[in-house]
């Protein structure tokens, strides 16, 4: 018996028993749903960690300076929180002697924020994020400007009470009228708007246009921190070698002011985008980990299944093993008669198994903000195992039949 | 008669088979030979063998010691895959049951020898049309086995006994299920083939049937008992 006459068989007899066949390839179904929903979603959030996380919170070739890290990947003890509330805070003193230390082409802007409330007439938004810094701080940002312009060095360093608004703020606070040059409130210090930025979108499924950047000198100092204290210097480099290059001298600046010895550890941060994304990574391994475990847990438990639905399928139709053997069958045509038939099977639930992936991916993608993407080798993977286990699961059975007695098969009612 | 070439030649042939501590001996030795074109009806009350014979005639089994020469070839020695080819060349079956695939068309259980023996789809479907036009079921090509009468079913069994040219056509109890006229109506059928040349081998313990045959070969506790060749009819 050829291959597709085979096939032709086992669609026939798979097709002629719709509810046994679905119910025995549940196992294989869940298994490759499992398989191509993960991992689209995986390589989702890897796409949206790379592309848009990583760069949002922290721009390319971009490190920071600050007391002590803001991306805490992992459980920190309490010891290390101590030591961290114990390091000296970053100082307007600190941040120029590093600017001024840095002799590589770099972009440099320290500020420093808090949640507050921002007014316009009456009108109140709060839990904007209020942030003093420098004018460099937009260019850092890649920012582009909906309307106005970002303020000036001139106007930072006298200390002028303008600001830029992020959209969505501004959308609140105008509601569609012209924001620039009207005075807005914060802490009851009137600032003129000069600029409003572009929408950032999205976060998570947070905010990025709920912002109010004033010149670091300006009134808004005395909200956002201590005297002469900064949360963060950030510094731009144009290339990664730039910014490798920058970080050294920044961190060497650094310990020097501090006093430090070359066993002390640093008593300040410096952090890229690299600490996120290696973050992420690890979530990711995990994941990738896990995976195989409880895909083959599936697999397993649905080539189980599969087995026994082979065996009952060979026990039912032992007369017509008989018969097919009566007229001439060999060994090896039942044999591939029920192997096809297993893996047909098996490859029939992996097929709807992905379908369903694509569909959940498809509907995560839909309903979060989280991209998904279904990777070509996920579906590869998916059809190949749904044919090993059916295969796999098939052999015992079928090596039974083949090796049935004919004449005991043919009696068999 | 003797224009003819030996076809089946056993001699010395027993079979045993082992039920828990018990040996049974179906067959005690039988020598038999058979040429072509005959026409042998084997008959014998239930435990003497026959359907042994039948087997073993229709290479589903081997014996336990004897040999079984099937036009010139020593079956007896054959390993499983070996014997399913002969099968598949040599042998037509007809069983008291029918044992057609219940799912499968006419067409398709006509088909399966021919599926069995590599042959070619277009060619397989044309065969197994002309098998079933030879026993006059050429307009029941597409219907399954519950929807044809018990003779027809039996038609349908001869059609695929004969699709691929068989040397012998081996029936056992092949109006066993069948009534009367019905019964008449495939002996018929029978008589036919054979006068067309077929070799057919029949078991039947109703002597009305076996009087069809040319020769009558009677078994009794696993050995010949009689054999009788009738004047040709």
């Amino acid at each position: 018996m050829g291959f597709r006459e085979a096939v032709r068989l086992a669609l026939q007899v798979i097709w002629s028993q719709k509810m046994k066949s679905s119910f025995s390839v549940i196992g294989v179904f869940i298994g490759v749903t499992f398989l191509i929903a993960v991992v689209s979603i995986v390589e989702g959030m890897n796409a949206y960690m790379t592309d848009r996380f990583a760069g949002t919170l922290l721009g390319v070739n971009t490190f920071q300076l600050r007391r002590y890290p803001n991306f805490i990947m992992e459980d920190v003890s309490r010891e290390t929180w101590r030591e961290w509330r114990r390091r000296p805070r970053i100082s307007y003193e600190d941040a120029e002697a590093v600017v001024t230390g840095i002799t590589v082409p770099v972009l440099t802007a320290w500020n420093s924020a808090s949640r507050g409330e921002v007014a316009f007439e009456g009108r109140v938004v709060r839990d904007i994020e209020v942030i003093g810094a420098t004018e460099q701080f937009f260019a850092i940002k890649a920012w582009d400007f909906a309307q106005g312009r970002p303020f000036t060095g001139q106007e930072n360093r006298t200390g002028q009470p303008v600001v830029v608004l992020g959209q969505e703020l501004a959308d609140r606070l105008f509601e569609g009228r012209d924001p620039i040059g009207r005075e807005v409130k914060i802490r009851s210090i009137p600032y003129r708007v000069v600029g409003v930025v572009e929408s950032q979108g999205n976060l998570f499924g947070i905010s990025l246009d709920k912002f109010a950047v004033a010149p670091a000198l300006s009134p808004i100092k005395r909200s956002v921190n201590p005297p002469r204290v900064i949360d963060e210097l950030l510094v731009k480099a144009g290339s990664e070698a730039d910014l490798r290059a920058a970080m050294l001298e920044a961190e060497a600046v650094m310990r020097s002011r501090r006093g430090l010895r070359p066993r002390d550890e640093n008593n300040f941060a410096l952090e890229t985008s690299e600490e996120l994304l290696d973050f992420w990574g690890q979530i990711n391994r995990i994941l990738m980990m896990a995976l195989p475990g409880l895909v083959s847990i599936s697999l397993v438990v649905g080539g189980i299944v599969i087995m026994n639905i082979m065996l009952m399928a060979v026990a039912e139709r032992t007369r017509e093993i008989g018969i097919r053997k009566a007229l001439g069958a060999r060994r090896g045509d039942i044999l591939r008669q029920f192997l096809v038939e297993s893996a047909t099977l098996a490859l029939a639930g992996a097929t709807v198994g992905i379908g369903t992936g694509v569909g959940l991916a498809g509907l995560v993608q839909a309903t979060t903000f989280l991209p998904a993407r279904v990777a070509p080798w996920s579906v590869v993977v998916g059809v190949l195992l749904g044919g090993g286990v059916g295969i796999t699961a098939g052999l015992y059975p079928a090596s039974r039949a083949a090796r049935l007695d004919p004449v005991e098969a043919i009696r068999q009612e | 008669m003797t224009s003819f070439p030996t076809l089946i030649r056993l001699s010395g042939v027993t079979r045993e088979y082992r039920m828990d501590a018990e040996t049974v001996h179906a067959l005690r030795g039988v020598d038999l030979a058979l040429t072509a074109n005959e026409y042998v009806a084997v008959m014998g009350p239930s435990g003497s063998g026959k359907s042994t014979l039948m087997n073993l005639i229709g290479c589903l089994d081997t014996p336990t010691a004897g040999e079984y020469w099937l036009n010139g070839v020593e079956v007896s020695l054959m390993d499983d895959d070996a014997l399913a080819r002969v099968r598949n060349r040599e042998i037509g079956f007809v069983f008291q049951t029918f044992n057609l695939l219940p799912r499968a068309t006419s067409l398709h259980n006509v088909e399966l020898p021919l599926i069995y023996a590599g042959i070619s789809a277009k060619e397989r479907r044309h065969r197994a049309e002309h098998a079933l036009e030879r026993v006059g079921l050429g307009d029941r090509m597409a219907h399954k086995p519950n929807e044809l009468s018990g003779g027809q079913r039996q038609r349908v069994a001869i059609a695929r006994a004969l699709v691929n040219e068989p040397s012998i056509l081996l029936a056992d109890e092949p109006t066993g299920n069948l009534d009367s006229s019905t019964s008449a109506e495939i002996m018929s059928v029978f008589d036919e083939l054979h006068g067309q040349g077929q070799t057919i081998v029949m078991v039947t313990h109703e002597a009305d049937i076996a009087a069809h045959a040319a020769r009558e070969i009677t078994l009794l506790d696993g050995t010949i008992h009689s054999d009788t060749i009738k004047e040709a009819a």
